[in-house]
């Protein structure tokens, strides 16, 4: 019997993999061609690595972020790296996860991405997905809605701002080098983060 | 004395700027590479960089050059896991000239400020 963080991570690293040459695709017009590779990779690398028994949350997660560090290899290993251990910080100990702790862990895992690669909203990352994916999260919380109705719509705000990565110009990592040329295609990083998000909803719903 | 990392996405940068800059600093064997992730594949592994940190401390601190930005995040990474145990600081400077600099500078018995300093120093060098 595995847990269900176990089961949840191991469908992110099944979506990674059935979308690994389409995220290479996005990344080989802007970029240097490996982003599904790299996290398809690191991904089979966390599924093995990790308990399939440990119901300590916390505990599955930092063994995910260190594990995705040391074996994704671009930027996404540190910046997701970061993002699933500040993940592990907030479920530290817990067995359960309620929309609150989801919550937690967005805003967590933003702050950690936004300090690792010193970016903010608005500079074509993932982070153009996040940020208005935690935001209307919290926002359906706190108007009472449950953790799918939530990431429904935290899952559409991701998907427009996968959008709006295509109308704005590369500042941060290869793509920048493109200058103006990146304008037009949508962010790898952006589109990676709103997968895992579709996925981790997909999951909490099919419970 | 001090040490450096040469910090790279390709092996093969790392171990021919590690052999340019030894040829310059002979006998100097603080000099560690962490290049490429464990199978070989072009990438930078925060994990390796921090083991090839600890590796190079020998007490004086450590010096490391990073190639492209995604370098330079992997090596920011391990510093933080480090957590203070290691005097470290990537050096804001070109790669190649800064290895250099720094391998001839710490074979030479320079303190780790001396070493960061001239080594920096190549950042606004002008080739031509």
């Amino acid at each position: 019997m595995s847990t269900k963080v176990y089961d949840c991570i191991s469908k992110i690293g099944d979506t990674i993999e059935e979308n690994k040459d389409f995220l290479t695709d996005l990344d080989r017009e802007i970029g240097d061609a490996d982003h599904g590779v790299n996290m398809a990779r690191g991904f089979h690398a966390v599924v093995e690595k990790i308990p399939k028994d440990d119901a300590n949350i916390g505990a599955v997660l930092k063994k995910t972020g260190m594990t995705l560090l040391s074996t994704v290899g671009g930027a996404s290993g540190p910046l997701y790296g970061t993002a699933y251990m500040e993940a592990g910080k907030v479920m530290a100990g817990k067995t359960e996860m309620t929309a609150e702790d989801f919550s937690a862990i967005l805003k967590a895992a933003i702050a950690g991405i936004q300090k690792r690669g010193k970016a903010i909203r608005g500079e074509k990352t993932m982070l153009d997905a996040l940020i208005p994916a935690s935001e209307i999260f919290d926002e359906k919380i706190a108007g009472g809605s449950d953790i799918v109705t939530a990431l429904n719509a935290a899952c559409e705000e991701a998907e427009k701002g996968i959008e709006y990565t295509k109308t704005i110009r590369a500042t941060k990592g290869r793509a920048s080098y493109l200058g103006d040329r990146s304008i037009g295609h949508q962010d790898p990083g952006a589109t990676s983060a709103t997968l895992t998000l579709e996925t981790i909803r997909d999951f909490l719903k099919e419970e | 004395m001090v040490g450096i990392v040469i910090v790279s996405h390709s092996p093969k940068i790392a171990e021919g700027i590690r052999d340019l800059a030894l040829e310059m600093a002979q006998g100097y064997e603080g000099l560690y590479c962490a290049a490429g992730l464990e199978d070989g594949t072009i990438g930078t592994d925060a994990v390796r960089i921090m083991e090839a940190i600890q590796d190079a401390d020998a007490g004086d601190g450590v010096v490391v050059l990073a190639d492209l930005g995604s370098g330079i995040m992997s090596a920011e990474m391990a510093i933080d896991m480090l957590d203070g145990s290691v005097k470290v600081q990537i050096a804001d400077a070109p790669i190649v000239e800064g290895a250099i600099l720094a391998a001839v500078e710490a074979s030479a018995g320079g303190t780790f400020e001396h070493v960061l300093e001239e080594t920096e120093k190549t950042r606004g060098l002008s080739k031509l």
